[in-house]
């Protein structure tokens, strides 16, 4: 068990004051972020993002991921006091969740989410412990072709099982894959699509697009609405959380197959708000009482609670072991990492192991702190919600405009993020996917580079695609992804005619 | 409002956290733009955009030199992609105006979403000129006070408070460096 030495070296990297503090600042900053209204998991990493410049990569990277942690712990209190989903992945803990708090059961309801997210960030940490180390040493193997090949799926799929409309991911995905082209040409050292203008020499950073795109046009957008709240607050007492724990054995069909979908839609792009409504609506089919769902129901807290953190924890395995984020946090994340100058791929795990398995231990204990953390201080983060949104909102405005100034130290940064988060505004109604062009801006440069390298290898020759098994085999499922909805018609089409 | 509470179970949970908002959108608001009507524009700026971009990567050179494609191959063909996809949404979008009018802003939360838009964008010009703490300053208290209606002494010490703990964190405690301006130098840093 070689994964298991390193794992107890990466903890011996973790176990120091300075850690264990960087540890709990990241994990209350990511509840915070979480609870807040206007700010979620990606936009919360992005902006504090510059905190961690100065920093060692092993302390930023503890303290990043404990704010994720933390923002996906977060998510699930507004949803189930005040049935507002802080985050797009938590829309299905209200279902049952908010019944239950509405009954007098808040307390019940949040221990289970806690638990159970818990629970599934856990199993896909030990996915990560184990996989994530032989996919990284078959990687090393890969060339630019198989790269490319890997990117080229990663597109594909986003394209073809996403769930907007077509056209509108491949536009978001175009456009991220060009803004990531602008500035100097990494291979040739010319310059593209900077129109003569000095600013652009340096590129569109990625982080400044994502901070304007998911910080200012979610601030937009939360405006609109109305912001009057009504909810619960809770407290949590031991014997309900012994309560609820000694019911869980009950339930762990449900934790296994939430836990399951979550890991698979987590490595593959599907992402957690797929994840958590495929868990909820797994757990109702194949309960013996489906009727009683959405009523008040614990196993409807469990379910995608469960299957959200699986699939948020695991997008962070494609990113460790080959460089390609699964999620939008975990494309900034990986953001973070060429900022403090490591190279994403899988050299990462021969290169940087204190690096990485400090990570990979950071995500144990950060997830048992948090889980602590959380449940002993529900009543302080649901009452952050009487904060008026009118003192929240400019204080988001102006932690963006730090955190995009802060990326190149350019004022050129903060009117960029302005302009972002209009288009991000924008996008967000008329349904225009925003994951596709984050990834697109963050892979961009590297995707190109593999197929310029690719390309210069074979002379030219697109056949280099398939030109041995394994590269043929990811360029072809790459193909059948893009085109996976017509051929999903076809295929029915032609069992329908059969019979 | 009396919310149904069998809370008598659990005792812990009978506070209730109740939030008003006084400046609510009203619902029967009309609207001022459809979101076919967006879409289309934003399909055209997008096309817009794609020859743009498409024409400076052709005039960088989109062949094949000795070397490899040249540095406008890859981003000329993207620029195709991206036009292809903002032309087949305009005659989506095109096509189906007449059959759905969906509202993509009612006049209630256009006048909400300028009242956070505009101070943002003031927000940058004052950052640009007066550095980013007396931006902030000014943001933080007059959104408070003016949109918020929340009184003057308490939107005037969250602003201070704020910035004095950003200042702290982000130029002295851990060395990220904002943009200053008069202000600040009087005070020399």
């Amino acid at each position: 068990m070689e994964a298991f030495g390193l794992l107890v070296h990466g903890f011996a990297v973790l176990l120091t004051w300075k850690t264990l503090v960087l540890m709990m600042v990241g994990l209350v900053l990511g509840i915070f972020v979480g609870v807040l209204p206007g700010l979620g998991g990606p936009n919360g990493v992005a902006i504090l993002l510059p905190l961690t410049f100065t920093m060692d990569p092993t302390s930023a990277i503890v303290m990043l991921s404990c704010i994720y942690w933390g923002a996906l712990f977060g998510g699930a209190i507004t949803s189930i006091l005040f049935n507002i989903p802080g985050e797009a992945w938590s829309v299905a803990t209200t279902f049952d969740g908010y019944p239950m708090a509405q009954q007098g059961r808040a307390a019940e309801a949040l221990t289970a989410a806690f638990t159970s997210s818990f629970i599934g960030s856990l199993v896909a940490v030990l996915l990560i412990t184990f996989l994530a180390p032989m996919i990284s040493s078959f990687a090393l193997k890969f060339g630019p072709p198989e790269f490319f090949a890997v990117y080229l799926l990663t597109f594909c799929s986003f394209v073809g099982l996403g769930r907007e409309a077509k056209h509108k991911t491949v536009i978001s995905m175009s456009l991220g894959l060009l803004l990531a082209g602008v500035g100097m040409d990494t291979v040739s050292g010319q310059l593209r699509m900077t129109f003569g203008t000095a600013e652009l020499l340096r590129g569109i950073s990625f982080l400044v697009a994502v901070i304007g795109l998911f910080g200012i046009s979610e601030i937009l957008l939360t405006m609109e609405e109305r912001l009057a709240l009504r909810g619960h607050a809770a407290s949590i007492s031991l014997r309900v959380v012994l309560g609820v724990w000694k019911d869980l054995p009950k339930y762990w069909v449900t934790l296994l197959r939430s836990s399951f979908i979550g890991c698979w839609l987590g490595i593959t792009p599907g992402g957690a708000i797929a994840a958590s409504f495929m868990g909820y609506n797994l757990a109702k089919r194949f309960a013996k009482d489906p009727e009683s769902f959405g009523k008040g129901r614990i196993e409807g807290v469990f379910a995608p609670e469960t299957a959200a953190h699986a699939s948020g924890t695991a997008a962070l395995l494609p990113m460790l072991a080959l460089g390609i984020p699964g999620s939008g946090t975990a494309a900034i994340l990986l953001g973070g990492l060429m900022v403090w100058g490591l190279n994403p791929g899988p050299l990462l795990f021969v290169e940087h192991k204190d690096f990485v398995w400090g990570l990979i231990a950071s995500m144990y204990l950060g997830n048992v702190v948090g889980l602590v953390l959380v449940l002993t201080t529900v009543p302080i983060f649901a009452s952050i919600l009487r904060v008026p949104f009118a003192a929240v909102a400019p204080m988001i405005v102006v932690s963006c405009a730090i955190g995009a100034y802060a990326i190149q130290n350019a004022m050129f940064d903060i009117w960029l993020m302005l302009g972002f988060g209009v288009v991000g505004y924008v996008f967000k109604k008329i349904g225009i996917p925003l994951a596709p062009l984050t990834l697109a801006l963050v892979l961009g440069n590297r995707a190109e580079d593999a197929f310029r390298l690719s390309m210069i290898g074979a002379g030219g020759d697109l056949k280099v695609f398939w030109s041995n098994g394994l590269v043929g085999s990811i360029t072809t499922l790459a193909i059948v992804l893009l085109f996976w909805p017509v051929l999903d018609r076809l295929l029915g089409h032609l069992t329908w005619a059969r019979r | 409002m009396n919310l149904l509470r069998p809370s008598q179970l659990m005792s812990q949970t009978d506070l209730e956290i109740v939030v008003e908002d006084p400046t609510a959108p009203e619902h029967d608001s009309p609207s001022v733009v459809i979101s076919g009507t967006v879409e289309i524009v934003v399909c055209l700026l997008l096309l817009a955009l794609a020859a743009t971009l498409g024409y400076d990567n052709w005039r960088t050179g989109i062949s094949w030199d000795s070397t490899g494609p040249e540095p406008g191959y890859f981003p000329f063909y993207l620029s195709t992609i991206l036009g292809g996809g903002s032309l087949y949404g305009l005659i989506v979008a095109l096509l189906a105006r007449r059959a759905a009018s969906e509202t993509f802003v009612t006049r209630a939360q256009a006048r909400r979403v300028l009242a956070v838009f505009v101070p943002t964008l003031l927000f940058c010009l004052v950052t640009q000129f007066l550095g980013l703490y007396v931006a902030s300053l000014l943001l933080i208290a007059s959104f408070m006070r003016l949109v918020g209606k929340i009184a003057l002494w308490k939107s005037l010490l969250t602003a201070f408070l704020f910035t004095a703990i950003m200042f702290v964190t982000f130029d002295i405690a851990f060395d990220v460096i904002m943009p200053k301006g008069p202000l600040e130098a009087a005070f020399g840093y």
